[in-house]
């Protein structure tokens, strides 16, 4: 494995694993939040049980997100030196920023975790909203800093220097409103679907269902409400790479040739050798109609973009056919929940519908893992959309594959751990909340 | 503006070395508790730490940020040249962290509680440890751009004498300020004096390491001694802490337990301030004369101007709420749930 290989797969690996984190983060906050609100309006002690049994899973991953992007602020140099010696100046505002969002957070989780009892019941229940509003905040400036590096702003280059620094400028890129949306939605989406799932399971096995029942409602209904709304982005997304990003839009889409008119090429196995996709369902003029509103508009393809420039097609493609499917997925699935609700039809006791929802709990994580590839791949072999090539950034010390091999164990070992802890959390519910009002002694 | 940064620089890094220093302490002094006396320390711990734990480990990402965002050169040549210790610190950090809540969140309390505590403990003696290293490897002038063997580039940059005398002290220094910490937290008289003999012996061990690294230095030719006695602000800082020793045992010995607080802290920041004054505003000294100044390798001062006001205006936000955060968990709840 070479150097770049191997310091490209562990940035991969290491971003990958603390998305999944940081969407949790940013996300259960909330579901905790109404939860409890419930509690405290309806005092209900179901309500209650289940605020602290999501927070008691919620400081589990909290930890594990917080560690694994402390790695990541030493990575960016660890791995890419020559990427942040140069950049760190111009993208750096947003992660400024993003500290006083996660010290906010991290603040105001100590209260909500530890202030049980010890404060004004609604201003513990405030500090929970802070909790998702900061993490939320935090989620939208580190995608900004991404976006930058689609979408080079706020500097200009002259004799090979940076010159004219505006890190405001590039703060507000022209990629980072779409993909902070998105990214934001992704995770509500995800989270949701994830949460509901194993709730669902639960009611399936018939244990403490009235607990299951209302944690799957409150975990479902945000899923279902960001999934129908994943694809409306998706689609600004879209349009937005195809007019800063020809060359990933080609990729995403497996388009090898420049044209009018130009199909909607589904599913596939791209030839990069031979230039063509084979057994795709394609939907004449529909590429065209996506990126320009219009059946006829001109598409670059992939022939337009010098061969040294090119990136992977296969991946960007599988990537891109993955995150889509499951969004038309899920938006399925949204529709016949709110089908059941509106006519109050009784499929929530229906077994399908629950192993539905079981079917479709890793999915949302999937698309987003799958939606990072479509978005960092696809913009290889830039690691500064037409500036820096990604391989005159990495760290000039060999040996970066034992580092890659060390972080492979060590993510492998640590969510083996965060899925036995899961395990044993939910396996200890009837335990825990089965009597009513019975308080978590430690 | 680039007085703004700076400040808040070596405010982050001080910070980190009093919080997240007692944190690491927390676990050293686990580690060198009797086996009897474990779980009432662990008690003590989870009480004081486990609400402030994520908000002590927030000055490290802090200084990383300022460091990356203000001075990317330093940045970069540590993160090439500092690259190893710099993994075992992380590898440290994320052992650390995990280990802390899963054991207090697991919901099943049985064997396991066994391995996290073991990890914990080992990973508390690690991460400072690599800490002191890194700090006292940006000071030691072996770090050589020029060098041409791996070794010479990637592994003795970091790896002599002086760096581990200094990684030593680092992990003395803080399992001093958990124990002292922790006095004022004790709930029993018992507890409280077990903590004032550990406070006594990781104050022993300090001083000790402390020579240590005098030693180390003149070993390794690095001019401590010119650092820090050479110029009146360290010299008047350096006698302060070695003064404030005497009046701190006697302290100890009265159970004072807010004014030995105080006073540890003092003695960590007199240190700091001392050898940091000494070479300010050089960062990372490099072997030969070439250093890598503060002022010299900041980024452009749109930069410096966006990122100097994105600090103050984020300490406006952020104070108010640590410091009540540090009051609200001051006052011990009746029924202690959660
Ligand atoms: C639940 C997850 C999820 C789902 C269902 C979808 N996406 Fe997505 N997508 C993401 C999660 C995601 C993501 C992980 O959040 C990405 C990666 C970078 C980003 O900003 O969002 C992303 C990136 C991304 C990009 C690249 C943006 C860029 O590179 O700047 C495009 C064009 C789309 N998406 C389009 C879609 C479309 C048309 C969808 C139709 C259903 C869709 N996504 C569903
Ligand atoms: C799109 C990618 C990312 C998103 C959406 C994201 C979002 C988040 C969120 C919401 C948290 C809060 C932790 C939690 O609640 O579990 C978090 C933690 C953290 N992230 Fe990321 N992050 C991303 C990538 C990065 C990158 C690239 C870095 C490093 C430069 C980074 C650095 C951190 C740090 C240092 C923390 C710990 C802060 C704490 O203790 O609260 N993140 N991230
Ligand atoms: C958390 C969500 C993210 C995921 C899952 C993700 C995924 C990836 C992947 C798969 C690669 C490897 C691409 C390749 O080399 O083929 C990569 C590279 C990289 N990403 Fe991201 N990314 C995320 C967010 C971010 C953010 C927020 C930043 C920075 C602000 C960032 C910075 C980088 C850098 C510096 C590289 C290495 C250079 C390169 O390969 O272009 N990523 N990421």
């Amino acid at each position: 494995m070479d150097d770049l290989f191997a310091a490209r797969s562990q940035m991969a690996l290491s971003l990958g694993f603390h998305i999944i984190y940081a969407c949790i983060g940013m996300v259960m906050p909330f579901f905790m939040a109404v939860a409890h609100y419930r509690w405290l309006r309806t005092n209900d002690p179901v309500y209650k049980n289940l605020t602290k049994a999501w927070s008691r899973g919620v400081a589990i991953f909290f930890a594990t997100g917080a560690v694994s992007g402390t790695v990541l602020s030493f990575e960016l140099g660890l791995l890419w030196p020559e990427f942040m010696a140069h950049a760190g100046p111009i993208f750096g505002m947003p992660f400024s920023l993003e500290g006083t969002a996660f010290f906010i957070e991290a603040i105001a989780l100590g209260f909500f975790l530890y202030g049980w009892d010890r404060f004004n019941r609604w201003f513990h229940w405030f500090t929970g909203v802070v909790v998702g509003v900061s993490g939320l905040a935090s989620g939208i400036l580190v995608v900004s800093a991404n976006a930058w590096m689609n979408s080079p702003a706020g500097f200009d280059i002259v004799d090979g220097a940076y010159v004219n620094i505006d890190p405001i400028a590039a703060m507000f890129n022209d990629a980072w409103f779409t993909q902070a949306l998105h990214m934001t939605i992704a995770a509500f989406a995800a989270t949701g679907f994830a949460v509901a799932g194993v709730h669902a399971y639960m009611i399936l096995k018939r244990q403490n269902v009235a607990f299951h029942a209302r944690a799957f409602k409150i975990a479902a209904i945000f899923g279902a409400v960001a999934a129908l709304l994943q694809p409306l982005s998706g689609d600004l997304s879209a349009k937005d790479v195809a007019e800063r990003q020809p060359a990933k839009l080609a990729a995403m889409e497996a388009h090898f040739h420049t044209q009018e008119a130009a199909p909607l090429i589904i599913g596939g196995i791209p030839d990069e050798e031979n230039k063509k996709v084979d057994y795709a369902l394609e939907i004449p003029g529909m590429l065209s109609f996506l990126v320009h509103g219009n059946f006829t508009g001109l598409v670059e393809g992939l022939d337009k973009i010098p061969p040294a420039y090119l990136p992977p097609v296969t991946v960007t493609h599988f990537a891109f056919q993955i995150m889509v499917g499951i969004g038309m997925f899920l938006v399925l699935v949204s529709l016949l929940y709110f089908g059941t609700l509106w006519r109050k039809q009784p499929w929530l006791t229906k077994r399908w519908f629950l192993w539905l929802f079981v079917l479709a709990s890793p999915l949302g994580f999937l698309a987003v893992e799958a939606g990072w590839v479509v978005t960092e791949v696809g913009r290889q072999p830039w690691i500064i959309y037409g500036v820096m090539l990604t391989a005159d950034a990495v760290t000039p010390m060999p040996g970066i594959a034992y580092s890659f091999y060390l972080f492979t164990a060590i993510y492998v070992s640590l969510s083996l751990v965060v899925i036995f802890l899961l395990y044993r959390q939910i396996k200890m519910v009837p335990v825990l909340y089965d009597t009513n009002e019975k308080p978590l002694a430690r | 503006m680039e007085y703004v940064v700076i400040t808040f620089l070596c405010l982050s890094i001080l910070l980190y070395l009093l919080l997240g220093g007692a944190d690491f302490g927390a676990g050293i002094v686990e580690l060198f508790t009797s086996h009897k006396n474990r779980s009432r320390t662990r008690e003590t711990m989870h009480h004081t730490i486990g609400p402030v734990w994520e908000a002590n480990h927030m000055w490290l990402i802090i200084a990383v940020v300022i460091l990356f965002v203000g001075f990317p050169a330093i940045y970069s040549v540590m993160s090439v040249y500092l690259h190893i210790p710099l993994v075992i610190m992380l590898l440290g950090i994320i052992a650390r962290g995990t280990a802390f809540v899963f054991r207090h969140y697991d919901a099943v309390v049985d064997e396991m509680q066994v391995v996290y505590n073991r990890i914990f403990a080992y990973s508390s003696v690690v991460t400072p440890l690599f800490l002191g290293i890194i700090a006292g490897s940006v000071i030691a002038g072996k770090i050589d751009p020029q060098a041409d063997s791996f070794l010479e580039a990637y592994v003795f940059s970091w790896l002599h004498l002086f760096s581990v005398a200094v990684g030593l002290f680092t992990v003395a220094l803080c399992g001093f300020l958990a124990s002292v910490y922790l006095i004022g937290e004790a709930e029993e008289q018992q507890d409280r004096r077990r903590f004032t003999n550990k406070a006594r012996g990781m104050n022993m061990a300090a001083v000790t390491c402390g020579a240590l690294v005098f030693i180390a230095a003149a070993v390794e030719g690095v001019p401590l001694v010119r650092w820090v006695f050479g110029n009146a602000v360290s010299l008047t800082a350096v006698i302060a802490a070695t003064l404030s020793l005497i009046l701190l045992w006697f302290w100890l010995s009265q159970g004072k337990t807010k004014k030995i607080r105080v006073l540890a802290g003092f003695q960590v920041t007199m240190i700091l301030l001392a050898v940091g004054y000494a070479h300010f505003p050089d960062f990372i000294i490099l072997r030969g004369a070439s250093n890598l100044s503060l002022l010299e390798n900041q980024a452009p001062p749109s930069t410096m101007a966006a990122l100097g006001w994105a600090l103050l205006l984020g300490s406006v936000l952020i104070l108010p709420f640590l410091f009540y955060l540090f009051y609200g968990f001051q006052k011990k709840a009746p029924g202690y749930l959660h």
